[in-house]
């Protein structure tokens, strides 16, 4: 499916989405109570058969964090990226994915680790690099005590 | 009738010193005199052996694996050995929290002493050979096993996880090829109608039971060597010790003169088994000899048997060297099926094969 | 108290015996611990415990300029450092919608492909050693000596090359270059049937890696496992096909597939993947066009603002480079999705009921660079 159709399919299961602009992929932004039932929908319907998650990050907007997931099918050979956008800073969170494709449960601990966001029903939410009581390095207003990334 | 020249026999050598020595003092104090000095001989002649098997360990790896191994310790790094044993003995001896300090420390002692008792009864040419049971194939074989002992108490006491898992593969895996190592060495037992080692070979006089005895004991000969090898814990069945998976099994926390004792033990080991191969397959100091009398047999009889053992022994143990270097390593159950399954069957077959054979005399 | 902590160190949940693999162990090829809960000598569970050489790289790039994030990439995946370069030179270079010159492509392909050589031949090498088979190490080490002489003439370092900019190379390849990758060819070309009779058709090498550890299709879509781990499954993830970049669209070469699934397909496909590298190299090396090896840039690259993600085949996998830019000279956010981060955690799956050396066998197989896991 093409970039147009697929935008117009995403319309059709969740009115109400906002499509970003994209040279490459499309992409979508999807409320964080929705993401769930759309990405299950992503993955089982026959016309789209996302079945592969290529990467799942964060990113720190300084009042909002983004995570975004990039999918991709291996049957039909098409990608999109969904993203949702959460407000709440002192206490992130989203649901897990981990249940619908498996790679996300290590991704999510990874998105944790470094952000803080944490997931809802995950199997094992824990850190997965760092110490319990390092911090968040990859949000913007992480303080680096030993002072490595000096500028 | 026995064609070997008979200035090549050391009976007359150890009567004169014998009679030499009842002359100077009693002869309760002569046997004494006579224990010592052998066993003297035999702890210089086992250093040097060790020394001189690792250093040809290491340059048979090093050529197989296409460089050229020790070549800077003395000429053709022949003392870099030597070098290696002062490395080892100026180790700092780590003592272990919690472990079972009779047992570690006894550990290595029970190895060497079983390889020890086991290398005092090889002939090693006509006279030449220092205890001669009438059941000498039974000894070697019993008193080898004895080995297995050192190895579950070092895995054992060293209180280390890996050590344990290492130690009871070793165990299994010993105690189960001894079965096809004594089965193996009896097909050549029937055929010679003796235990006794002397006796053995001078039955080889007329032809080595290798070839005497075709089907059966060249059979037997291949399951001896594969089954000796994992006897000795070496080779391509050398997962108690494996390197890359447990670092070092049993002997992980040994450091010092003590991990110098396994070492060596193995070495030692290695040498009991091809001799013992040697010695019962490959006529051990008889030379190559087709039937009775000929001008052959007169040439052959020329090499003294001293070097014509040293040779076949040589020659079986970088057999063993050679496939070590060259195979896999095999799984703990793969190793005890090809016993369980494959080796046992073989050599029972085979056992049943000779004793019909030695009733027929459809033997050389 | 203290009975209680030896306790739940000693013996985990049901009593299982727990033993650490690492993370200094002669197998696992750099720092990574594996907590296996073992009975006897089956595996009950594997816990990969990652992290010990996490250097932050995502958090450094945030403060380098996009050419000094290269050499960050090399030290990701170091077997692969060339096209680990290469993702974000190209991300970089379709941001700024630049056309870099054909020589340039026919190089960076060609670097490609070598390193992909070199570092299957390092996954063989260490593969037969852990195995137990000691010589293979010599044997691939020697032959991976001559690729490492090439990259040495040319850009004077052995195992990191770091020659790629955004825009280009930073020096040309040396006059000698495809004399040389010939000469390599037809060198190798002898030596791989040798190899394969000395591993692969060994009956010891066969036991331990016919049907071990079978994994899936499916499993490899759910973990996303790509590379010759994926395609040993039946899982078809080239990029190189899928979205070709560089010289790839030139050139015609197979995608190595297997259905199998075990130990020895994941073997077979780093093999065959090495003779259809250098096929490549064949079609390549006498056809390199002349010309510049950089297009023109500017001497600060600020990128517009917006997100850019590139997809490369590394030895190991896909990588995928996301770069987040507010058109400043630093990248807002980079991630790198790094192919052994997913290739990791399927042995969770896949070693359950195996013996300890079967562990090692799988984890040979994965190939798996651990500095690639943690960044």
């Amino acid at each position: 499916m093409d970039q147009a159709a697929l935008k117009q399919h995403f319309e059709e299961i969740l009115p109400g989405l906002t499509f970003p602009e994209n040279k490459q992929y499309p992409e979508v932004i999807v409320p964080v109570d929705k993401l769930r039932a759309f990405c299950d929908h992503l993955k089982n319907s026959q016309e789209l058969l996302f079945d592969y998650l290529m990467c799942l990050t964060a990113v720190d907007w300084n009042d909002h964090f983004m995570v975004v997931y990039h999918l991709s099918s291996t049957i039909y050979h098409h990608t999109v990226v969904v993203k949702t956008r959460i407000g709440n800073r002192e206490n992130p969170a989203v649901d897990t994915l981990s249940d619908i494709w498996k790679t996300a449960e290590f991704h999510e601990r990874e998105v944790y680790d470094l952000f803080g966001i944490s997931f809802i029903n995950h199997p094992d939410m824990k850190r997965l690099f760092l110490e319990d009581d390092y911090g968040f390095p990859l949000r913007k207003d992480f303080t680096d005590e030993s002072r490595m990334i000096v500028k | 009738m026995i064609l070997v020249i008979d200035v090549y026999d050391f009976s007359g050598l150890t009567q004169a010193i014998d009679k030499s020595l009842k002359a100077v003092m009693s002869p309760g104090w002569a046997t004494f005199a006579e224990y010592v000095i052998i066993g003297l001989i035999f702890l210089i002649f086992y250093a040097i052996l060790g020394l001189f098997l690792v250093y040809a360990e290491r340059k048979v790896c090093a050529f197989i694996q296409n460089r050229l191994g020790p070549n800077r310790v003395g000429p053709l790094g022949i003392f870099q050995t030597i070098a290696d044993l002062i490395k080892l003995l100026m180790k700092e001896l780590v003592p272990i929290k919690n472990a079972d300090k009779l047992l570690f420390n006894i550990a290595p002692f029970i190895v060497i002493i079983a390889s020890f008792m086991a290398i005092a009864s090889i002939p090693f040419a006509r006279g030449l050979q220092a205890l001669d049971f009438n059941i000498g194939v039974f000894y070697i074989v019993a008193v080898s096993s004895l080995g297995v002992v050192g190895i579950l108490l070092a895995g054992w006491s060293s209180n280390s996880k890996y050590s344990l898992i290492g130690a009871m593969r070793s165990g299994a895996q010993v105690i189960s090829y001894e079965l096809s190592v004594g089965l193996s060495l009896l097909t050549v037992v029937v055929f010679a109608g003796t235990m006794q080692l002397s006796e053995i070979i001078e039955s080889q006089a007329n032809g080595w039971w290798i070839f005497k005895g075709h089907v059966p004991a060249l059979t037997a000969f291949i399951v001896f060597l594969i089954a000796s090898t994992a006897e000795t814990n070496r080779g391509p069945f050398d997962l108690a010790e494996a390197e890359s998976e447990l670092t070092a099994g049993f002997h992980t926390e040994y450091s010092g003169i003590r991990f110098a004792f396994f070492f060596l033990a193995e070495f030692m080991n290695m040498f009991i088994v091809a001799s013992l191969a040697t010695t019962v397959f490959l006529g051990g100091w008889m030379p190559l000899h087709f039937g009775t009398g000929g001008v052959f047999n007169r040439i052959m009889d020329f090499i003294p048997p001293v070097v014509w053992f040293f040779v076949k022994t040589g020659i079986v143990i970088y057999i063993m060297m050679w496939f070590k270097w060259t195979f896999p390593r095999l799984r703990i159950d793969q190793l005890l099926t090809l016993e369980w399954k494959y080796l046992l069957p073989i050599n029972l077959f085979n056992i049943t094969l000779v004793a019909f054979l030695t009733l027929m005399g459809w033997h050389f | 108290m203290q009975d209680e902590v030896v306790k739940n160190i000693i013996l985990g949940e049901d009593d299982n015996y727990i033993i650490n693999v690492g993370p200094q162990h002669p197998s696992t090829h750099g720092v990574l611990r594996f907590e296996v809960s073992l009975q006897g000598e089956t595996i009950k569970k594997v816990i990969p415990h990652c992290g010990y050489i996490h250097r932050g790289i995502e958090k450094m790039s945030e403060r380098l300029t996009y050419p000094q994030i290269i050499h960050l990439t090399d030290r990701m995946d170091y077997l692969s450092a060339h096209m680990n370069n290469e993702a974000v030179c190209l991300c970089v270079e379709k941001a700024l919608e630049v056309e870099v010159p054909e020589r340039v492509l026919y190089i960076r392909t060609i670097l490609n492909e070598l390193n992909r050589i070199a570092s299957h031949q390092l996954w063989w090498c260490a593969m037969g050693m852990d195995l137990g088979a000691l010589t293979t190490f010599f044997y691939g080490l020697r032959d991976r000596e001559k690729i490492l002489d090439i990259f040495e003439e040319s850009f004077g370092t052995r195992l990191i090359q770091s020659v790629n900019t955004p825009g280009g190379l930073m020096q040309d390849i040396h006059p000698g270059f495809q004399k040389r990758i010939t000469e390599f060819i037809k060198y190798f070309r002898k030596k791989l049937p040798e190899y394969d009779q000395l591993l692969t058709g060994n009956v010891i090498f066969r036991e331990r890696t016919e049907g071990i550890a079978i994994m899936t299709r499916e499993d490899a879509v759910q973990y996303g496992v790509t590379g010759p781990s994926g395609r040993a499954s039946g899982l078809s993830c080239d990029i190189r096909k899928i979205a070709p970049y560089g010289a790839y669209p030139r050139v015609s070469f197979k995608e190595v597939l297997r259905t199998e699934g075990d130990t020895l397909a994941r073997y077979k496909v780093r093999i065959e993947e090495m003779y259809e590298s250098m096929k490549i190299l064949e079609q390549l090396t006498d056809n390199i066009p002349l010309g510049d090896y950089t297009a023109k840039m500017k001497a600060v690259i600020r990128l517009p603002a917006g997100e850019f993600y590139q997809r490369v085949e590394t030895a190991r996998g896909e990588l995928g480079v996301y770069i987040v830019s507010d058109g400043n000279k630093t990248p807002y956010r980079i991630k790198f999705r790094a192919p052994n981060f997913s290739n990791l955690f399927v042995i969770s799956k896949l070693a359950v009921g195996y013996k300890i050396a079967d562990l090692i066998a799988i984890s040979g197989s994965l190939d798996l660079v651990i500095p690639d896991i943690d960044r």
